[in-house]
This record gives C-alpha cells, structure tokens and sequence, in this order.
C-alpha cells in the first residue's frame, strides 16, 4: 500500500473546542475510503484538515512528504479536490457554468479556456450525468440531480484526489447506491476517493478501506471485512448489533440488536 | 458493481435529441479514454460568444454584449442631453461644435462636460463597490452606502475639512482612512461565530446612523464657510464639478477598477462557499481583503470628490445582474448600470426643480429607498 497523503500527529480544532489529538491517518492511494463514526466524532474536520480548510495546532498533513500548507493555493487545488456539505450555488448559474467552476484551479487571471478545460468539463458532465441537464439553472434541480452537479464540478477540477464530507446526506436510497457507484467507478479510473459516510453498511459494501472515528481518534481502520464486528460497533457506535454478510456482496453488515 | 450499473442510470428516455454521443449507446462498452467530446463548448450553447484568443479562449455571454451595447448607447444619449441641458438649451450644434473645438465653449466644455464624466465615472465605480460588497456578504443589501462605508468615508472628508483645513488630495486620503475605519469597526462588531452576511448588514445599518448622527455635529460645529461647503455636499452632489477635481479621481479609480476586473473570477469562485473557495484553490483572506480595499477605494474616492451618493451601490449590481442574466452578482454589469443610473439621477437633480440643481443623493435617495423597502420585505419573507 502506497500513500501520499498522510495526516501525521495532528491536533485539529476549532478555536477553544479541540476535536482531535495526535492523530495519524494514511490515506491509500488509488481506494476508496470511507470515514465513519457517530456525529461530531472529528470525521469532517479531519477532511478539512487534509484541504487546508483547517490549519492543524500541531503536526502536519502531507502530500508526497510536503506539507498542505508549503503547497500554493492552486497548486493543491489541482491535486484535492473536495466537496463540501453545504456548497453554494450563486443566484441564477447553470448546471454548465457551475461545473466549469471547477476549472478554476487550472486557469489563470483572465480565465481563458483551452480545449483542455473545455474536454474536462465535458467529461466531468458526461461521467457525473448531468449533461440532460447541462443548461438548466441549479436552483431548479432535485437534490439527487444537484448532488450529481456538485460531483461534476470537482471531477472537473480533474485531481487525483476527490473527498467528500456525506455526499450521500439528503439523497434517497436509489441516489445514494448511483453516486457511491459513482465513486466506485471513480476509483477503478485511477482516482483516491476519501469521503465520509453516515450508513456503515454502504461504506462496508464500497469501501476498500474503512476508518472508524470516535473521540477525534482513529479506532480501527483496514478492509471491511477485518476490522468490522460487534465489538468494534458497540465501541464506536455505542450500538449492541449483530454483524451479518451483506446477501448481495457479501461484506459486512451492521444489523442492531 | 462499477461499469454494470450503467445501464440503470442511463436514461434515453428524457434525453434530447442530437445530444446523445457515440459512445453512450452501449455503456457496457463504454471505455473513457475513447469519450468523444461534445462540439458545443464549455461555457456553452448559442447564448456565448467564444472568442479566441491565441490558442484558448474567452467566453462572453451574448447578454452581457447586449448590455455593453444598450449601456453605451444610453450613455451617449444621456451624455449628450447633459451636455445640452442647463439654464438654456445647447442645440446639437453647438454640443458638437464645442466637443471638436470649432465653436468653443465654457459652459459646454468646462461646466457640463466634466459633470457627465463624472457621473459615468462615479456611478461605474459605486456599482463596482456595491457588487463587490454584496458578493462579499452574500446579501443584496450589503452594499456600501447601505452598511455605513459612505458615511464613514464622508467623517473622513470633514474631518480633514474641517479640523485640518486640508486640500483636496488630504481630503481623498481622509475619506479613504474613514471608509477603512469604517470597514473595520462593522466587520469586527459583526464577527462572531463567523460571519454572516445579514448580521453585518444590520448592524451596518446602525453604524450607518450614528455615524451620519456624527456627520451632522460635526458640520454644525463647523466654520460657517466649511459648513456650508460641506452641507452642499451632504447628500452627495455633482454641482460645480470641473475637470481638476477628476484628475486624481480618475487615475485612483482607473487602477481599482483593473484590480477589481482581473480579481473578478476569483470574486466569483468565492460566491461557492468557503470551502469549495479554498479547496478550488482562492488564496480567502488574501482576496477578502484586497476586495475591501478596492470597494472601498471606489466608495472613498466617490464620496470625497461627490460627498455620500447613497443608493447606486445598492441598486446598480442587482438591476446589472438582472439585465445581464450572468451568474451571481457580476462586475461589469454593476458597472455599466450604475453608470447610467447615476448619469440619469444627475439629469433628473438638475431638471425636477430647475433652474435650481438639487444634490443628485436627493435623487438617488428618493428613488432608492422605495427599492431598498422592498428589498427587506423580501428578505423578511425569505426568513
């Protein structure tokens, strides 16, 4: 297992509120991992650390053993791209014009567009699905539609890396199985896919590397199939459950007592 | 579980003739690499323009041509009625005999010409201060005028005026350092939690009026002289401006308005949020902060040459944003409108009680109020 971003003894917080301590997390390159844990556990901050959204108090994130933070702005923009929970879309913008904002990191002062940005915007589109849509304004979309424009927007950032903080919120069950597809099929294009999830059984069944989080900290990480069973629930979830295989894939799967 | 479901989220059905590629016929054997990339460009459709430049290019909406055309030409038109206007009519003759110098004239050439420029120059920078504060706060009412930047800047100017007896170069300085003042006491009162754009706008409402409450004292306890000057220029007026007084006006604004156009992408990218602004690589506090300075550089360079011209700022970049049909709350739109707006307000300060020239501010007041009662009755509605 190769790894170029690492999170190496951080300590995250916000203002006087400290989420996490010392905390470490290797992220393998070219899987898909899942971040899971009860709410406020530190999976989100732990992503805004790794897209300086969030400055750590101590230790470092890396990528490629250079710190986030050495990194100029749009040089790191062009290796992570990230998808926030509540991103803006501005009064009036189409599909079209919202995903061509993920270009940004490419271009320079004038935003002049070359064919290179037009292809990747169109890929984003045609990959995301969202091209029935393309000249539709944003506001107008259902939110499985809109989730998928988002998604568009940083495959058009065209990075190695895509986080996301529960893209899958919001969305209802049929949405949250294609855009987990999605990622899948992201992964499997070459592409380090980190996003957190709320369902421990999608992130058992799409995950090849699964980090549970409680207290800020790392409790278990690995493949599904090792770290998951009841013991590890009942410590991070604080749920008594009986672990099943999945019928349909056969990993793991969390069902409560 | 990867390519297989494909065909599930494949929908033929709803998707419009001539847009389906080659490639999305068999999604089994779809292979990425062999994507044929669609022939309509990015920015899309037949509602851009692309212009090519070198290799790349830039994509113009066709409404924003529109818009540049119709603004121009409302310019011209509204120039041209200024340039005649006064206590007698200038025929057309005249207007161009003493543009080309064959037929000179003082009072078209000295008195009305360097007030038509002015009020395309002003009004262009006011919109310009106004779209950038409203993109900043992420709220219409937002605008400069609105949270107290004009008054403050005003405070600057007669504090100068009327304590350091300055001259006009001092004066600009002051109304700067006022408007900066400013800037800093709403933005540190409202932070808290972060920020929030309706929270700053309230509470610049209220600096807003105490510092106009300051204004009053301080021409009232001003030298007679001073504080009729300064009374003149209370409401914000373009009476008795000559071409000496642009000078300094227009270099400063020249460059603001070149800072704000090549910073207006990234202006732009911030309006996703923070989060995408810093992950899609917007240096945040950097841009946040030449962004002030530059709206409030134009707000300050207005004020201490026009006095507080309230309302441009507010109204200019929504009817722009409308009008032009572009995304979020664009630059070059804000500009355009206000520049017209505030040409038209100054036409219509001169002509209502004529031959009497009221302070254009009474104008854009009266006119902007009604629209900013409006505008908080649909934000109370959003609520």
């Amino acid at each position: 297992m190769t790894t170029r971003l690492s999170a190496r003894d951080v300590t995250l917080s916000y203002g006087e509120r400290v989420v996490s301590t010392r905390l470490s997390l290797d992220v393998p390159d070219g899987a898909f991992t899942a971040v899971v844990g009860p709410n406020g556990c530190g999976k989100s901050t732990l992503l805004r650390a790794f897209v300086r959204l969030l400055k750590p108090g101590e230790g470092t994130v890396s990528l490629d053993s250079r710190s986030v933070t050495d990194f100029p702005a749009k040089a790191l923009a062009r290796e992570l791209a990230f998808l926030p929970q509540d991103p803006l879309a501005p009064e009036g913008i189409t599909v079209r014009q919202l995903v061509a904002r993920g270009r940004y990191p490419h271009q320079s002062l004038l935003a002049l567009w070359t064919a290179g940005d037009e292809r990747a915007v169109a890929e984003a589109m045609d990959t995301a699905e969202v091209e029935d849509f393309a000249d539709r304004p944003v506001a107008e979309l259902s939110g499985g539609q809109r989730q998928r424009v988002w998604v568009a927007m940083v495959l058009a950032q065209d990075t190695p890396y895509l986080l996301l903080d529960e893209p899958t919120s919001f969305l209802d069950i049929t949405h949250q199985y294609r855009l987990l597809a999605l990622l899948s099929r992201l992964r499997d294009e070459g592409r380090t896919v980190i996003a957190v999830l709320h369902d421990i059984n999608q992130a058992c069944r799409f995950a090849d590397h699964l980090v549970a989080m409680k207290d800020g900290r790392v409790a278990a990480e690995g493949a599904a199939a090792d770290v998951v069973d009841a013991a590890l629930i009942k410590d991070v979830f604080d749920l008594p459950s009986v672990i099943v295989a999945d019928p349909v894939s056969g990993t793991p799967m969390v069902v409560p007592e | 579980m990867t390519d297989t479901q494909q065909p599930d989220t494949q929908n033929p059905g709803t998707q419009k003739p001539g847009t389906q590629k080659p490639g999305t016929q068999n999604p089994g054997t779809q292979n990425p690499d062999t994507y044929d990339v669609r022939e309509t460009p990015v920015s899309g459709r037949t509602s851009t323009v692309r212009v090519p430049v070198g290799d790349r290019a830039w994509f113009v909406q066709r409404r924003t041509i529109t818009l540049v055309l119709g603004c121009a030409a409302a310019m011209l038109g509204l120039g041209f009625v200024g340039l005649s206007y006064g206590t007698s009519w200038a025929t057309p003759g005249e207007v161009f005999g003493a543009l080309t110098g064959l037929e000179p004239s003082v009072v078209i050439a000295e008195w009305r010409a360097p007030r038509v420029v002015a009020g395309i120059l002003f009004g262009a920078a006011l919109g310009v201060a106004g779209a950038i504060f409203q993109n900043l706060t992420r709220n219409p009412m937002g605008s400069p005028d609105i949270i107290g930047l004009d008054a403050g800047a005003y405070t600057g100017a007669l504090l100068v005026m009327t304590v350091f007896a300055g001259a006009s170069m001092t004066v600009a300085f002051g109304s700067v350092v006022g408007g900066l003042v400013t800037a800093a006491l709403v933005y540190s009162l409202s932070r808290s939690n972060g920020l929030s754009g309706m929270r700053l706008v309230v509470i610049g409402i209220a600096v807003n009026a105490m510092i106009t409450a300051l204004n009053n004292w301080l021409v009232l306890r001003a030298e007679l002289e001073v504080a009729m000057a300064a009374v003149g220029w209370n409401s914000g007026s373009l009476n008795g401006i000559d071409w000496d007084d642009l000078i300094l006006p227009f270099a400063v604004l020249s460059v603001l308005l070149t800072v704000a156009a090549l910073r207006s992408q990234t202006l732009h990218q911030s309006a996703l949020g923070d989060a995408i602004a810093v992950s899609t690589g917007v240096p945040l506090e950097r841009q946040r902060m030449l962004m002030v300075l530059v709206g409030v550089g134009c707000t300050a360079t207005v004020t201490a040459v026009a006095g507080p011209v309230a309302f441009i700022a507010l109204a200019a970049p929504q009817i722009g944003r409308r009008l032009a049909k572009a995304p979020g709350i664009p630059l070059l739109p804000a500009a355009l409108t206000g520049a017209v707006l505030l040409q038209l307000a100054d036409l219509i300060a001169q002509m209502l009680l004529a031959p009497v020239s009221l302070p254009v501010g009474v104008v854009t007041t009266a006119i902007g109020g009604g629209y900013l009662i409006w505008l908080l009755a649909q934000e109370v509605r959003r609520r």
